[in-house]
């Protein structure tokens, strides 16, 4: 469902993301590892159709995210890495903003807010203004916003950042129900994360891709921790791809 | 349409949902009446809106700009912008959202000086078509500057940055039309040059909307203009949203 072909994007001197490529199907929760600067947060960017790629192109559900920019962003669901809302709002004047943008009326956009709203577990700040919100709340709030057209496809980046560990749970609990009928990419570097919602992963550093595996595969081959193969994998292939360079 | 649609509403909502429009309004509606009673709207014994219409593009550098610096510098410090583009929504719609909404909420702040209007045409007999003209070239004006601010709002993350810039574009764009300065120009320039720069003054069109007339180059004008602006706004937009 979601297609990557050598995905490059550059600020300046600096390379985001250095030719990734990858493809990921229904059913699968990819998991995005990697030390901060990797190009985690570019690549989702440019999936989410946010920025413009410098080169390569991608698809989500068979739309070209370069010719077809509009249909792909109706298809997938994005949370950003700061959880970016109009802290003015409320709750549900924001939810009701984003059904207006993607086009959700009537009986559909009351379904939409009943489905969503518990899955979130937000019913008690519904009426609260963004602003008086705490970062976790906040953060389901962005969830709420990024489920409530039912996408197949969902990108979140760092999905449970800022949450205490009764909330990470219930995050974790909600991408493993969904996980059967969507195409889920998820970013973090919390790696027991990794292990509890992904079904693979790919470990970038330096905007490249380094290893393409699931966490059971890694664990087995490294025989180690995810935690260790995570700091051999990033630590030894950055320090021989600056000797080369 | 619709993606338009639903940010238009939720901007306007914005300015209501937070101190900022009633602010404005009350600055405003205060110095517009100000500034026409200045002008000696009551001594000119005269029933017309002159004294009133005459200091609007004084007010206006310094009003129009406060309601559009928050467009989008706001939106890119918070980063509520990464939000608003990864929805099914095209730039182009997200501008023109902000800007009609913007746009409309400098339309009512206009409309509210109807006591102006009403004083008027009960003391005398006021010329109506003049009136409609006056507003109609105040209202094109209002969206010029707005316009202006737009494109200086998306250029800077910090609002008072880009506050400043468009009160000094806007000023220009005023000044560049005053007597004034005219005279001073043709003390160096040739006239060809002189008339050039005063062809592209708001003070100019807007006079001469003000006199009655509409004229299709003072119209075309300002119809350029905010064209312009918004599609450089657009362009800018797209080149800085994610720094």
């Amino acid at each position: 469902m979601i297609e990557v072909k050598e995905l490059r994007r550059r600020f300046g001197p600096v390379v985001a993301v250095d030719g990734i490529s990858f493809n990921v199907e229904k059913g699968e929760v990819l998991g995005l590892l990697g030390p901060n600067g990797a190009g985690k947060t570019t690549a989702m960017r440019i999936l989410a159709c946010f920025l413009k790629p410098d080169s390569g192109t991608a698809s989500v559900c068979g739309h070209d995210i370069l010719t077809d920019p509009t249909a792909v962003k109706r298809s997938l669901g994005y949370l950003a890495e700061n959880v970016p809302a109009y802290s003015e709002m409320t709750v549900g004047g924001f939810l009701n903003f984003v059904c207006d943008a993607r086009e959700i009326r009537g009986r559909a956009r009351k379904q939409a807010l009943d489905r969503v709203v518990p899955a979130c577990s937000i019913e008690s700040v519904y009426h609260q203004t963004i602003d008086t919100l705490s970062k976790g709340y906040k953060r389901r709030v962005g969830l709420a916003q990024a489920l409530i057209h039912d996408p197949k496809v969902l990108i979140l980046d760092e999905p449970t950042d800022g949450l205490d560990p009764n909330q990470k749970h219930d995050v974790r609990k909600l991408i493993n129900k969904m996980a059967k009928d969507k195409c889920i990419i998820i970013s973090t570097h919390i790696l027991e994360e990794v292990e509890a919602v992904c079904t693979r992963t790919i470990i970038i550093a330096k905007g490249r891709v380094l290893v393409d595996s699931t966490p059971k595969d890694l664990k087995e081959k490294h025989q180690c921790s995810l935690n260790s193969v995570f700091r051999k994998i990033t630590t030894t292939k950055t320090v021989k791809s600056a000797k080369s360079a | 349409m619709n993606s338009f649609m639903a940010v238009f509403k939720r901007e306007l909502k914005g300015y209501f949902a937070t101190p900022v429009a009633y602010v404005f309004l009350v600055i405003f509606l205060f110095f517009s009446g100000y500034l026409a009673f200045k002008e000696g709207f009551y001594e000119m014994r005269q029933a017309d809106m002159g004294a009133f219409f005459k200091n609007l593009p004084l007010l206006f550098v310094f009003m129009v700009p406060s309601t559009a610096m928050r467009l989008w510098s706001e939106e890119r410090k918070v980063g509520s912008i990464e939000l608003l583009l990864t929805l099914p929504i095209t730039i182009t719609q997200a501008v023109l959202g902000k800007f009609f909404a913007a746009w409309l909420f400098l339309g009512i702040a206009l409309a509210l000086t109807f006591p102006m209007v009403i004083t008027v045409s009960y003391l005398g007999d006021p010329d109506v078509g003049l009136i409609i003209t006056g507003y109609l070239g105040s209202l094109l004006m209002a969206g010029g500057f707005l316009a202006i601010g737009c494109f200086f709002s998306a250029l800077s993350k910090n609002q008072v940055v880009s506050f400043v810039l468009s009160v000094v574009a806007c000023a220009v764009l005023v000044f560049a039309g005053m007597p004034s300065t005219l005279n001073y120009l043709s003390t160096f320039l040739p006239a060809g040059l002189v008339s050039a720069i005063e062809g592209m003054s708001f003070q100019t069109h807007f006079e001469s909307i003000q006199k009655g007339l509409l004229w299709f180059g003072d119209l075309s004008y300002f119809v350029l203009l905010i064209v312009g602006w918004i599609a450089a706004c657009t362009i800018v937009l797209d080149e800085r949203k994610a720094r």
